[in-house]
C-alpha cells in the first residue's frame, strides 16, 4: 500500500522489512518517528515560544505495543496529535512505510487513516450524541471499506462483538447516553476497528473510567493485538495500566524522552527522577505494605 | 461525643419529569471529632450526593428523604437561614472536585478570602485590609503557597495550584469538617499526590474532622485513618484503612482492590468486576452488589443484607456475617 503523494520519500530504515513497494498485499510497516520537534508560537506580550516535543524519535514495530508515559504538558498528546496527521511537526518527520505523515492533505490523510486510527480518552464526547451506535460504528464501514448499508450493518454486529458488546443487535440500537462509561469507550475501539487498521494511538483510553471496568478495556487492547496482529501507541500517566499493556515504554518530560526501555525493565530499574517520582504517585494501596523489590 | 452522626439517610433525585432516583440508600455513619474518613466508590455510586446531604448543600431536584444528622449534636437537617448560616461559618466546609472552576475568574485571590472573611465576620471582628490580607496570607502558606498568590487571578494559577486556593478557602473559618470532595481527580499524578500529601499534614496538624470522597481506592486508603464503600446508594463496608487492606470484608472491596496494582512488581495481574452497576430508579430486591458478586447465594437476591458490626468495622453482606458468626460460635464452642 503505498501511497502515491510521496514517491521521493526515502524508505526508513526502520521499514526495510515493510514489503517492498508496490506489493499487492497490504504488508504492515513500521512506524517511524524521526527527530520531531513542535514549537507552539506564543503570542502575546511575552514571546517565548513553547517547545511542546523536543527532538523525540522512535519507531512502533508492526505487532509493537509501545508505551508514551508522563505527567500533564509533558507533550505525549501533542505527539499523538502529529502521529495522527491532526498536526504537523516544526521540524523532524513522521513516516509510515512509504507514506510521510506530515506531507499528507486530504486523500493522503484519508487513506492514512485506513490504517492508523485513534481511541480518545473521553468516551463521553468521542460520540455524537444524537447518533446510535450502529451509525457511529457503520460510518467506517461505508466511508474506507466502501460497503453497502446492509453489508456495513453485518460488519458493526461482527464488530460490536469483537469488543464485547453482546447481544450487537441489541446494543447496535442504543444511543450513546443509554450506555454505560465502560461501553462507550468499547464503542469507540470498536469504531477505530472497522476500517481494518493495523495501529491504534490510545490517548489515555481508560483515564475516565472506574476501575472496575479499566481491566476490561486494556484486557480488549491486548486482545487485540494478539489477534489481529494490531500494532498499539498507549499514551497514559498511568504507570499501572501502561505496565499490563506495553512491551516498551518511553517516559516523556517537557517533550523530551528522558527514559526508555523494556516497560518491565524501566519500572524496576528506573534511572531518571522524573520517571521515579511519576512511580511513586502511582496510588497503590499495597504501597503502604509491601516496598518495591529492592534494585 | 461523636461530631457528626447520620441514621437512616435516603437522598432522592426527584426531577419534574422522569423517574425518581434512589441515590442513598439507608446511611448509618458516626464520625468521631478530629478523625479522617474516607468515602470510596464508584461514579454513581452516591458518594458526593452523600456528602452534599451531611453538609446541607443539596439541592432540587436531590432532597433528603428521611433520616436524622447530628451535627455536634444539633438536628441539622431542618435548619434554614441564619441558624444554617450560623453552622456553615464554624461548622463544615466542602472543596469540590473542580476548584479551578470553584474561583471567580475576574477576582484577584486575595478577594476570594477577603470576601468569606467579611461575610462570616463575627461582631467586632477587625476587618481592616492589612489584617484581612495577612490572614490570607497566611492561610496560603499553609497549604504551601506563596503569599503573592494572593495577587494573582485564577487564570494565572495551575490546576494544581487553584485546587490549594480552594482548599485554604475551606480552612479561611477554621471548620470542624471538612469534605473534600474528589479534591484531585483533575489533576495528574505528580501533582495529585503532592495535593493529597498537603490534606493528609493539614488534618494532623490542624485535627479537623475529614471526609475524603474519591473513586480511588489507593489514594483513599493512603490518606485516611477509616474507610467506607458506598455501592449503589449503600455502604456496604466500614473499616479502618490498615486493616481494610489487610483483609477486607465485603466481596466488592476485595474486588476493587484487585483492580489494583504495584507497576514495579514481578508480575502484575489487574481484576476487574464483570458487569455494571444496578439502575438506581427501578427498586432494588436484595443486595444491589449480588448481581455481579462471585459469592452470591439465594438469599443475596432476595435480602438487603443490614450493615452489621464485623471485626473493628462493619460490614453488609450475607455471606461474610454468617461466616464470622460460624468462627465466633465455633470459638465459644471450645
Amino acid at each position: 500500500m503505498t501511497s502515491e503523494l510521496d514517491p521521493a520519500a526515502a524508505r526508513p530504515p526502520g521499514a526495510a522489512d515493510g514489503g517492498p513497494a508496490g506489493a499487492p498485499s497490504r504488508a504492515v510497516p513500521a512506524l517511524v518517528v524521526d527527530a520531531v520537534t513542535k514549537t507552539y508560537a506564543a503570542r502575546g506580550r511575552r514571546k517565548s515560544a513553547v517547545t511542546a516535543v523536543d527532538h523525540v524519535s522512535f519507531t512502533i514495530e508492526p505487532g509493537a505495543a509501545i508505551g508514551l508515559v508522563g505527567a500533564s504538558g509533558s507533550g505525549k498528546s501533542t505527539l499523538a496529535k502529529m502521529i495522527s496527521g491532526s498536526q504537523r511537526p516544526t521540524t523532524g518527520s513522521i513516516r509510515f512505510g512509504d507514506t510521510v505523515v506530515e506531507s499528507l492533505h486530504a486523500r493522503g490523510l484519508r487513506e492514512y487513516h485506513r490504517s492508523v486510527q485513534m481511541v480518545f480518552q473521553d468516551p463521553y464526547g468521542a460520540l455524537n450524541p444524537l447518533h446510535t451506535v450502529a451509525y457511529t460504528v457503520s460510518r467506517p464501514c461505508q466511508n474506507f471499506l466502501g460497503l453497502s448499508a446492509t453489508k456495513a450493518l453485518d460488519r458493526v454486529h461482527e464488530l460490536l462483538e469483537t469488543v464485547g458488546l453482546a447481544p450487537p443487535e441489541q446494543f447496535a440500537a442504543k444511543l450513546p447516553h443509554q450506555l454505560s462509561g465502560g461501553q462507550r469507550q468499547r464503542v469507540v475501539v470498536a469504531r477505530a476497528l472497522a476500517c481494518d487498521p493495523e495501529l491504534i494511538i490510545a490517548d489515555e483510553p481508560v483515564s475516565m473510567l472506574d476501575v472496575s471496568l479499566r481491566a476490561g478495556i486494556l484486557r480488549l487492547l491486548a486482545r487485540l493485538r494478539e489477534q489481529r496482529g494490531l500494532s498499539l501507541l498507549y499514551i497514559t500517566h498511568d504507570l499501572l495500566s501502561a505496565r499490563v499493556v506495553t512491551d516498551q515504554i518511553l517516559v516523556l518530560n517537557k517533550g523530551r524522552v528522558v527514559e526508555r526501555g523494556q516497560t518491565k525493565h524501566v519500572m524496576q530499574h528506573p534511572q531518571d527522577d522524573y520517571t521515579i517520582r511519576l512511580l511513586d504517585a502511582v496510588a497503590t494501596p499495597y504501597a503502604a505494605q509491601e516496598p518495591p523489590p529492592a534494585s | 461525643m461523636a461530631l457528626l452522626e447520620a441514621k437512616g439517610v435516603n437522598v432522592v433525585y426527584e426531577p419534574n419529569r422522569g423517574q425518581r432516583i434512589w441515590s442513598v440508600r439507608d446511611v448509618d455513619l458516626t464520625l468521631q471529632e478530629g478523625e479522617f474518613v474516607g468515602l470510596v466508590g464508584e461514579s454513581g455510586c452516591g458518594k458526593s450526593t452523600l456528602g452534599f446531604a451531611l453538609t446541607r448543600m443539596l439541592r432540587p431536584p436531590a432532597h433528603l428523604e428521611g433520616g436524622v444528622i447530628r451535627f455536634d449534636g444539633e438536628d441539622i437537617c431542618a435548619l434554614e437561614g441564619e441558624p444554617l448560616r450560623r453552622q456553615r461559618r464554624n461548622g463544615f466546609a466542602i472543596v469540590l472536585q473542580s476548584g479551578m472552576n470553584a474561583l471567580n475568574p475576574v477576582r484577584s485571590v486575595e478577594h476570594h478570602f477577603a470576601d468569606i472573611l467579611k461575610a462570616h465576620a463575627r461582631d467586632k471582628e477587625d476587618l481592616a485590609a492589612g489584617t484581612l490580607r495577612a490572614r490570607g496570607a497566611q492561610l496560603l502558606q499553609s497549604v504551601q503557597l506563596d503569599p503573592d498568590v494572593l495577587d494573582r487571578f485564577p487564570h494565572e494559577l495551575s490546576g494544581g495550584m487553584r485546587q490549594r486556593v480552594s482548599i485554604a478557602l475551606a480552612l479561611a473559618l477554621q471548620p470542624r469538617l471538612i469534605v473534600f470532595d474528589e479534591p484531585t481527580t483533575a489533576l495528574d499524578v505528580i501533582v495529585q499526590s503532592a495535593v493529597i500529601a498537603t490534606i493528609k499534614d493539614l488534618q494532623a496538624k490542624q485535627s479537623f474532622t475529614a471526609i475524603l470522597i474519591s473513586h480511588d481506592l489507593g489514594v483513599v486508603l493512603d490518606a485516611t485513618d477509616r474507610v467506607m464503600v458506598m455501592y449503589a446508594g449503600r455502604i456496604l463496608e466500614d473499616q479502618p484503612s490498615k486493616e481494610l487492606l489487610r483483609g477486607p470484608h465485603h466481596p466488592y472491596t476485595e474486588a476493587l482492590l484487585r483492580c489494583y496494582g504495584d507497576p514495579r512488581a514481578d508480575e502484575v495481574h489487574l481484576g476487574g468486576i464483570a458487569g455494571s452497576p444496578p439502575d438506581l430508579s427501578l427498586p432494588q430486591e436484595g443486595c444491589s452488589f449480588a448481581p455481579r458478586c462471585p459469592l452470591a447465594e439465594e438469599v443475596c437476591r432476595q435480602v438487603d443484607p443490614a450493615l452489621t458490626p464485623l471485626g473493628s468495622g462493619r460490614v453488609a453482606c450475607h455471606v461474610r456475617a454468617r461466616e464470622s458468626n460460624l468462627t465466633t460460635k465455633a470459638r465459644d464452642d471450645l
